[in-house]
């Protein structure tokens, strides 16, 4: 069994987001960089399938060569070998389309990532992947088995789940619950330097999406605080107030 | 040249993030001078479907088939890239919901349209530029972001624009377009739906609680409040790590996004990671028995006290409040 498991580069969660250059351009000065969490969360899962020798995994990254060490962590975490698609990641069309045209010269049994990345929360790239490869993607799934040619998959849907079963190739985006995201250990850390990192060429596409310029939420003003023992006083503020009960 | 937007059913009947899609999609249809004509799956009855017209459909393209009665993306996303094309549409609209995000980048993958999800407002149409305004960095910001393709496709935030009526006489015209066989590749099994709770992504209300409320035995009270208001329940990260609620109810940068109109946050702190995940809803109301607690700077109301007292005592002033 091959697993294919796409990362993305963002920012960590505690990240206090500003931006420069008249506001186009995401402030990276002292920000430090991890595996998208639910990457992390789609990676764990696919290193669990694979245990025992049942099979192997294969991180893809779309980014240029500063995304090097967010790779070695992955492979740390416990991936056999990494492939870098070398390009600036513009959007999730270009991004879905580097992956889709990696897939389509290596053999695999599916393709898993997270079901959006924290930065720019398109959760676009694995229906994108699925639609250029002309695969079944499943969108936000909570829970994941494989028994060598059937998925059975769990997804969340408004209000509950749904169970879906695919034979042969698909690609499926990650939530929580899928698995729990595993912390590297020192023998892995140590591995991760040896193990192999391709780096592969991107490929042409028109650029269809560009983000012009970023906006930050205005500041809410200061908290209006009611006393404990006055509830009713809240309910009367936000019914006639706030108007939102 | 029209606008398509994609109504979304559940059990033959649409939900009001599909109202709000079309009043969205009306507006852009006006801005661009065009019509609007909605995209229906599965057995909805003629008078449902009518009553896309109260919102500005004047045209409804219905989709029955045994076939298509389950939601499954590949399919969906071929009938709604074949609807775009048969009505020349130059924007399609879709709801940024669970299905959505599995639809809409297939359709525009299809359609070699450029995607804009989770829009919170109308496209600007500045000097020749299409410009979608999205949240970005799990609500921390926007994106600004320019479609250049010739066709759009646009995901919208749950409760980002409203339910606007704009009355038309909706004509209902049946769609039978061919679909692929291999479109049928994954196979719905099962669907659970707890029809007597309200789903957290589109919820107008919310309640949630944190690891100030101690355990999973104690939320009888969060539950019965959410009730009340006809709200969601909702959780803080360490609440569904310790599993004491399911993970489906975790906001925060790694949990749901949500923009309801009222969020009301019990015994959370506010660790930045859960405020990028709320930070959008109109009304934040925090109970926090900590004054320091963080929460309290990005709150419009605020009661600093234990949740143990506070909550009773809010759930017996919303009784008296609804009489």
């Amino acid at each position: 069994m091959k697993i294919l498991v796409c990362i993305s580069n963002v920012p960590d969660t505690t990240t206090k987001i500003t931006f420069t250059n008249d506001n186009t351009q995401f402030n990276t000065s002292g920000v430090s960089f991890i595996v998208n969490p639910y990457d992390e969360i789609a990676l764990s899962r696919a290193i669990e399938l694979c245990a025992g020798g049942k099979g192997t995994v294969t991180v893809i990254n779309v980014g240029e060569s500063v995304t090097e060490p967010t790779i070695r962590k992955a492979l740390a975490i416990g991936a056999d070998d990494a492939v870098r698609i070398n390009a600036e990641p513009r959007d999730a069309y270009f991004t879905a389309y580097q992956i889709a045209e990696y897939a389509k010269t290596t053999d695999y049994d599916m393709i898993l990532c997270g079901r959006e990345s924290i930065d720019y929360n398109g959760s676009q790239v694995a229906a994108m992947v699925g639609e250029f490869l002309d695969i079944p993607s499943i969108s936000i799934i909570k829970k994941l088995d494989y028994d060598g040619t059937t998925a059975t998959i769990e997804r969340e849907i408004e209000g509950g789940k749904e169970v879906v079963s695919v034979s042969g190739k698909f690609i499926a985006s990650c939530a929580e619950g899928t698995a729990v995201a595993t912390i590297p250990n020192m023998r892995g850390i140590m591995s991760a330097r040896s193990k192999p990192l391709q780096v592969v060429e991107a490929k042409e596409i028109a650029q269809i999406s560009k983000v012009q310029q970023f906006d930050t939420p205005p500041p809410r003003g200061a908290v209006k605080l009611v006393p404990a023992d006055e509830t009713e006083k809240l309910i009367g503020l936000l019914h006639s107030e706030a108007k939102v009960i | 040249m029209s606008v398509l937007v994609y109504v979304e059913q559940v059990d033959g009947k649409f939900k009001k993030s599909v109202f709000e899609a079309v009043s969205y999609a009306k507006a852009i249809a006006d801005i661009q001078g065009s019509s609007l004509t909605a995209i229906s799956i599965g057995n909805v009855g003629e008078a449902e479907l009518k009553e896309l017209g109260k919102y500005g459909a004047s045209k409804v393209l219905n989709v029955s088939n045994d076939q298509l009665k389950n939601f499954i993306n590949q399919a969906y996303a071929s009938v709604i890239a074949e609807a775009a094309k048969k009505e020349s549409a130059a924007v399609v609209v879709l709801s940024n919901s669970f299905s959505g995000k599995g639809l809409a980048p297939r359709v525009a993958v299809k359609l070699e349209a450029g995607l804009v999800d989770g829009a919170v407002e109308l496209p600007k149409l500045d000097g020749g530029q299409f410009l979608v305004k999205k949240t970005a960095f799990s609500g921390k910001a926007f994106a600004i972001t320019e479609l250049t393709s010739a066709i759009k496709v646009i995901a919208l935030n749950p409760n980002a624009f409203g339910v606007k009526e704009s009355a038309v006489e909706a004509a209902v015209e049946a769609f039978s377009p061919e679909i692929k066989a291999t479109d049928f590749t994954a196979i719905v099994k099962e669907i659970v739906r707890a029809t007597n709770k309200v789903s957290l992504p589109d919820a107008e209300l919310v309640v949630s609680a944190g690891r100030g409320l101690k355990g999973p035995e104690n939320w009888g009270m969060i539950e019965e409040l959410a009730n009340l208001l006809g709200a969601a329940t909702a959780c803080s990260k360490p609440v569904s790590d310790a599993d004491w609620r399911p993970h489906s109810e975790h906001v925060g940068q790694t949990g749901i996004a949500i923009s309801p109109n009222l969020y009301i946050a019990i015994g959370i702190s506010g660790a930045i990671q859960h405020l990028a995940g709320v930070s959008s809803s109109k009304v934040i109301v925090v109970i926090n028995i900590d004054p320091e607690a963080p929460f309290f700077k990005v709150a419009d109301y605020g009661i600093v006290g234990d949740a143990f007292v506070v909550v009773p005592k809010l759930i017996e002033a919303l009784k008296a409040h609804k009489g």
